[in-house]
């Protein structure tokens, strides 16, 4: 069976580290071997390239990637220290600390992503397919979680609204809801919350297709490791961290506001829009300030933006809308 | 108990004390309090307040319980007074790294947020105990009316539990076991009374040390 620990591993098993290390070294230069072969043949140099049928998507191997227009400037990156060890991501520990030592578990391959409901027909994405459908993008966003702190992560991935059209929906469909992976043998600490499973979160159709909502397979121009949502999630930067679904295996079209999992557990708290918005507190704390992320103490404080400061691209989505309301 | 081992004992609880403290000086210095260093200090400094309240609550019925350990009511003042240190430094924490010293903010929090409303009241319930921990304040209220308002350490206790039950996510059962414990502590006074009333021993004796 792939999934649950095996009863224990004798020291004479493991792998000497010099040669973990080698084994990832040689999966980077097989990669850019078989990225320049494929760059011949196609004429082009896509990361998909360099992944086959049955091929593991190992985290920390090189993804290829494009420069975007759609990249935030400007800012300091957080160290991919500190994006890959404080994570939220519930199944796997509800520590910050807790899915960088958990999610290793997470079988990531192989993996597909489901696609049901209103459209043409039903469809699966395997990852090959999903890492080919469109040239890699380096995107750096802001990433404001709804706990008052936020981040800068260099995401690769390309707009939803790419994979959306390949879905092909129908005119009448008005949200995409999107599940992640759950398997309770697998996320046992999922059960120290009294959460239901699995992470379940949605978009209006005309948010999805806006070209800034990210369809996201890796960060620091890696594969994302497993604590971040390996190996496919998305990441929707003007709204706050949790909209962002992580390790994706379903999306479904449907006509009606699908049901989300931090608005079911505490609807107050965290609405379905969820827009980064410094004028609607949080019930329990202030949204005007966030606390970034791998600075000193004294220096972590500063102010939230409207949007999370991409106003310029989204704020015509809810023209009309009462954002106090409708948060 | 020899007066060289309360003086041992006496130093060891004060570095456990301070322990924590000089924890987070130390990370802050070399910038190592981890990603959020804000929320570390925040949680230790909240955390650590808990504990010394629910450690300096259980004395009591210890003593009662095994007579033997009753000299370790001499260690309950400084417990609670270090639970009043490591209170303020997390009310500061909040006044400085979250509010910003902003007056307007921090009147906003507390008056909307009952998490941090019911926090101030644990900390200001803590106030006059700390106040009143010195061996001439015990003398000039009375014994009775020294033992009558300490018994508010019960009621900013429970006020320290709830403040960490309402700022944890919906769902996030990480208080858990503090709750209990205190839980357990709370109920252990009748209990203990009730079982007194039933069969005399010689506490009061032991008390006497």
């Amino acid at each position: 069976m792939l999934i649950g620990k095996p009863p224990g591993i004798p020291s004479s098993a493991i792998t000497p580290k010099d040669q973990y290390l080698n084994r990832r070294r040689f999966l980077r230069g097989a990669g850019s071997g078989l990225a320049a072969a494929g760059a011949v043949a196609l004429g082009t140099r896509s990361i998909a390239d360099v992944f086959s049928p049955g091929m593991s998507v190992f985290a920390g191997a090189k993804l290829q990637t494009v420069p975007s227009p759609l990249t935030t400037t400007g800012e300091q990156l957080t160290s991919y220290q500190d994006v890959t060890t404080f994570n939220n991501y519930y199944e796997f520990g509800v520590q910050k600390n807790e899915p960088a030592q958990n999610a290793g578990a997470l079988p990531t391959t192989p993996w597909s992503i489901r696609v049901d409901g209103l459209v043409k027909e039903p469809k699966t994405f395997d990852m090959e397919a999903l890492l080919k459908m469109r040239p890699l993008e380096e995107r750096v966003y802001r990433h404001r979680c709804v706990e008052a702190w936020s981040m800068v992560i260099p995401w690769v991935g390309y707009s939803l609204s790419e994979f959306i059209k390949q879905c092909e929906p129908l005119s009448n469909a008005r949200y995409v809801q999107f599940l992640s992976y759950y398997d309770s043998r697998v996320e046992r600490w999922a059960s120290q919350t009294t959460i239901e499973w699995p992470y379940s979160e949605g978009l209006r159709m005309d948010e999805a297709m806006n070209p800034l909502a990210l369809l996201t397979f890796g960060l620091y121009g890696e594969v994302l490791p497993n604590q971040n949502g390996a190996p496919v999630r998305i990441v929707v930067p003007w709204k706050y961290g949790f909209k962002s679904a992580k390790s994706i295996v379903r999306v479904r079209f449907v006509d009606r506001q699908p049901p989300t999992t931090w608005n079911e557990q505490a609807p107050n708290e965290y609405g379905f829009y969820s827009n980064v918005n410094p004028n609607v507190d949080h019930p329990r704390w202030s949204q005007k300030v966030e606390r970034r992320i791998g600075l000193p103490f004294y220096a972590q404080r500063r102010t939230t933006l409207m949007f999370n400061g991409y106003g310029d691209q989204v704020a015509s989505l809810y023209d009309g809308m009462n954002l106090k309301r409708d948060f | 108990m020899k007066y060289s081992t309360v003086v041992l004992l006496k130093i060891v609880v004060w570095a456990a004390c301070l322990g924590p403290l000089a924890w987070l000086v130390a990370h802050a210095v070399s910038n190592t309090l981890g990603p959020d260093p804000t929320a570390t200090i925040t949680f230790t400094t909240g955390l650590v307040t808990l504990r010394l309240l629910t450690i300096s609550l259980a004395i009591s019925p210890v003593r009662k319980l095994i007579p033997k350990l009753a000299w370790l009511i001499r260690f309950r003042r400084l417990l609670g007074l270090f639970a009043f240190f490591y209170a303020t430094l997390h009310l500061a924490t909040w006044i400085a790294l979250y509010a910003g010293f902003d007056l307007h903010a921090m009147e906003g929090d507390v008056v909307k947020r009952r998490y941090v409303t019911v926090g101030m009241l644990a900390w200001l319930l803590l106030l006059p105990l700390a106040a009143t921990s010195t061996n001439w304040a015990i003398r000039k209220l009375g014994g009775a009316r020294w033992n009558r308002l300490h018994k508010l350490v019960y009621v900013a206790a429970v006020c320290g539990v709830i403040h960490y039950w309402w700022q944890v996510k919906p769902g996030v059962l990480t208080p858990m076991t503090i709750t209990i414990i205190l839980g357990g502590l709370l109920l252990a006074r009748p209990v203990l009374a009730l079982a007194q009333r039933r069969k005399p021993t010689p506490v009061a004796k032991a008390a006497g040390v």
